[in-house]
């Protein structure tokens, strides 16, 4: 399954190969062109019939990880995090260290050695290390290298019916529903990118809309789903199997209006599920393509993630599968001439 | 003049919503411009065709102003909300707001705060009057935004209102064009930006689009003449102010310089601003493409970002005056 396949796969923020080598065994056969340009974005091209709108879709590659810092004495591994992560999540956790997927345990000292006081504090980078079995500094030497990038060992399963856990749904969930869209045929050009460097600053999506300059965006992601126990329901952002979640601002973007009601309109008039994602910080690739060049109206839909940034989150495929038909169905609203009448002059 | 200060400041437009104010200054500027329009994030965008085209400046103001948003409406009407901007929770305490520009509505907090240093945004609500989920969301759906609600007051030389930062500079611009007697040097763009409270985002697009060889801001500035105010160079009345650097722009020397030696030269009252904290539109406008050589006019403005922000008329003033030689002087040394 593709999901599978692609939650699985390993690809730190700017280490993405492993993604991108699938997506493009996907995707060599559905469209007209397939180029990876200098910083690793994989660009796929669909020319369409007619010569607008130009239609960009973003999603990235690229995932939160760990990046190895130095080595101990004894051949242990320091680390720093590459993208936001909750330090409370890492002990404990086995991780896959390199391309050679060297298996590890993030170790750190046993609860009976520590002092009360640190018991109430989370661990911090200075105190955990990853354990990968060498018996000194020059075995792990011979494997590692400084700058390696470290990922959680995670498998894709089934919870329930709809439900189903992983790492890095955020965001290759929203990579194999832009895998989809791209098999896809519409009568306008459409740029499916699958950036890189999200996790760190949306980098990949600065150059790329760069490049491409795009009449409109949207970016296709995993957010955060809050709808658990210690959180009050002003809090819960977006709820799972609630549908896809659209954003009217985040902390990068305020939505291009017309563009955002466009889409609640095509939902609507689809009888497709979606939810607003109620919270106003945090960004995506949008905040960065939207003020490209002269500006590009963009808009971002989302799949709700529970754990999200965890070595296990939880995500409904019913919003996933909505995801995909809300962004079908608006891409056939623009071959009806949907997006072209409501720009700005 | 001050009616039309009263009229820009009154007018609702957080960032985002910045659609009333943008119709507002076209509907006064539109018959003494070349050419205007509005771009894809919404800054109005106007030129006046200067005496030479081979050079272009551009002139921001943002139109923005800081606000709420909602985030969502519970079942008894009551409305959560975040920020737009830099707007602090305890000025917010008592305060009203008008969402969408037309609902009123009171803020408060919920429970007892021990500590009002730790007062967040999600322990406060807005009360708009409503008695269930229902009433509220005909008036106020999540994600619509919501000003201060505060008319302006003409103190005489001091006048006091919500949207000072930055309507003060849209006046000084629009003003700047009502006083220009003959066009300007070279071909002048009047910005009237969006979303700089966020991020000097109108700025950044705008200028990409017109690729000036200057740019200057124009907005208002912290001044440090109150009790025990904390330590800063410039007061209420004593001149705009030229800025030296801010935390998103170090002023290229040749456009402070050539600011600086102009209003030496016409006797007009300035002063120099190091501003330690903020930014303004500056920031963005100088790393646009290759660089653009750029610096701000500054309007000196008490109680930033609070219901009651307070400027000097004589400031506006002497800042549209400075303005507008500027625009008309030769330019002596900058493209050298």
């Amino acid at each position: 399954m593709l999901l599978k396949r692609l939650s699985e796969a390993i690809g730190v923020s700017s280490k993405e190969d492993e993604v991108r080598d699938i997506i493009r065994k996907e995707l060599v056969n559905y469209v007209d062109e397939l180029r990876t340009d200098a910083l690793g974005n994989l660009i796929a091209y669909k020319k369409g019939k007619k010569s607008s709108p130009r239609l960009m879709i973003a999603a990235h590659m690229d995932e939160i990880g760990l990046m190895i810092t130095d080595i101990t004495d004894d051949g242990l591994l320091s680390f720093k995090p590459v993208g936001g992560i909750d330090k409370r999540v890492l002990v404990s956790k086995r991780v896959l260290v390199g391309d050679d997927k060297i298996p590890g345990v993030i170790g750190a000292k046993a609860i009976h050695l520590q002092k009360p006081n640190e018991r109430k504090k989370p661990l911090d980078y200075k105190q955990l290390y990853i354990d990968i079995g060498s018996k000194d500094k020059k075995e792990s030497e011979s494997l590692i290298e400084l700058g390696t990038m470290a990922s959680f060992d995670s498998k894709y399963e089934q919870l329930g019916k709809d439900t189903v856990k992983g790492k890095a749904f955020d965001d290759r969930v929203g990579c194999a529903a832009l895998i989809e869209l791209m098999k896809k045929d519409y009568d306008f050009p459409i740029y499916g990118v699958f950036t890189v460097q999200e996790e760190v600053g949306a980098r990949g999506a600065t150059v790329a809309a760069y490049d491409i300059e795009p009449d409109l965006a949207l970016v296709l992601e995993g957010t955060t789903a809050a709808d658990i126990p210690d959180i009050k329901e002003e809090g819960h952002v977006t709820r799972l199997g609630s549908g896809p979640a659209l954003t009217f601002r985040d902390g990068a973007m305020i939505t291009y209006k017309p563009l955002l009601d466009m889409i609640i309109e095509v939902a609507e008039d689809n009888q497709i599920k979606y939810q607003l994602r109620k919270f106003t910080k945090a960004g995506t690739d949008g905040g960065k393509i939207h003020l490209t060049q002269e500006g590009i109206p963009t808009a971002v839909i989302s799949v709700p993630c529970r754990y999200i940034h965890s070595p296990a989150a939880i995500m409904n495929l019913k919003d996933y599968q909505a995801m995909i038909d809300l962004t079908d169905k608006f891409c056939q609203d623009i071959e009806k001439g949907g997006f072209a009448n409501e720009r700005v002059d | 003049m001050k009616e039309l200060i009263r009229e820009l400041v009154e007018t609702y437009g957080p960032s985002g919503h910045e659609d009333r104010v943008r119709e507002l200054i076209k509907a006064k500027i539109e018959d003494k411009v070349d050419e205007i329009r509005t771009d894809s994030l919404g800054n109005l965008i106007a030129l006046k065709k200067g005496k030479d085209s081979s050079k272009r400046v551009m002139l921001a103001a943002h139109m923005d102003e800081i606000g709420l948003i909602a985030t969502h409406i519970d079942d008894n009407g009551f409305i959560r909300f975040s920020n737009v901007g830099g707007i602090s929770p305890y000025m917010l305490l008592g305060a009203r707001v008008l969402f969408n520009g037309e609902t009123v509505g009171v803020i408060d907090k919920e429970g007892k705060v021990d500590d009002i240093s730790k007062l967040k945004h999600e322990k406060l609500y807005a009360d708009i009057g409503a008695t269930s989920k229902e009433e509220a969301e005909s008036k106020v759906k999540v994600g619509d935004t919501a000003s201060y609600y505060r008319q302006m007051d003409d103190l005489g030389d001091r006048l006091v209102s919500k949207a000072m930062d930055d309507r003060i500079g849209c006046i000084v611009l629009v003003e700047t064009l009502n006083r220009l007697e003959n066009p300007p040097t070279y071909d002048t763009y009047f910005v009237f930006t969006v979303q700089e409270e966020v991020g000097l985002r109108g700025a950044k697009t705008s200028s990409f689009g017109i690729n000036p060889d200057l740019g200057i801001a124009v907005d208002v500035t912290l001044t440090g003449d109150m009790p025990e105010a904390k330590r800063m160079e410039v007061g209420l009345g004593k001149g705009p102010a030229i800025k030296i650097k801010d935390r998103s722009v170090l002023v290229h020397p040749k456009v402070k310089n050539l600011m600086i030696d102009l209003a030496e030269e016409k006797n007009i009252p300035y002063q120099l601003e190091v501003l330690v904290a903020g930014g303004t539109d500056a920031g963005a406008i100088h790393l646009t493409r290759e660089g653009i050589r750029s610096g701000a006019l500054s309007i000196p403005c008490r109680y930033v970002h609070s219901p009651s922000e307070m400027i000097d008329i004589n400031d506006i003033d002497n800042g549209i005056e400075l303005l507008t030689e500027l625009l008309e002087s030769s330019y002596t040394g900058l493209f050298e």
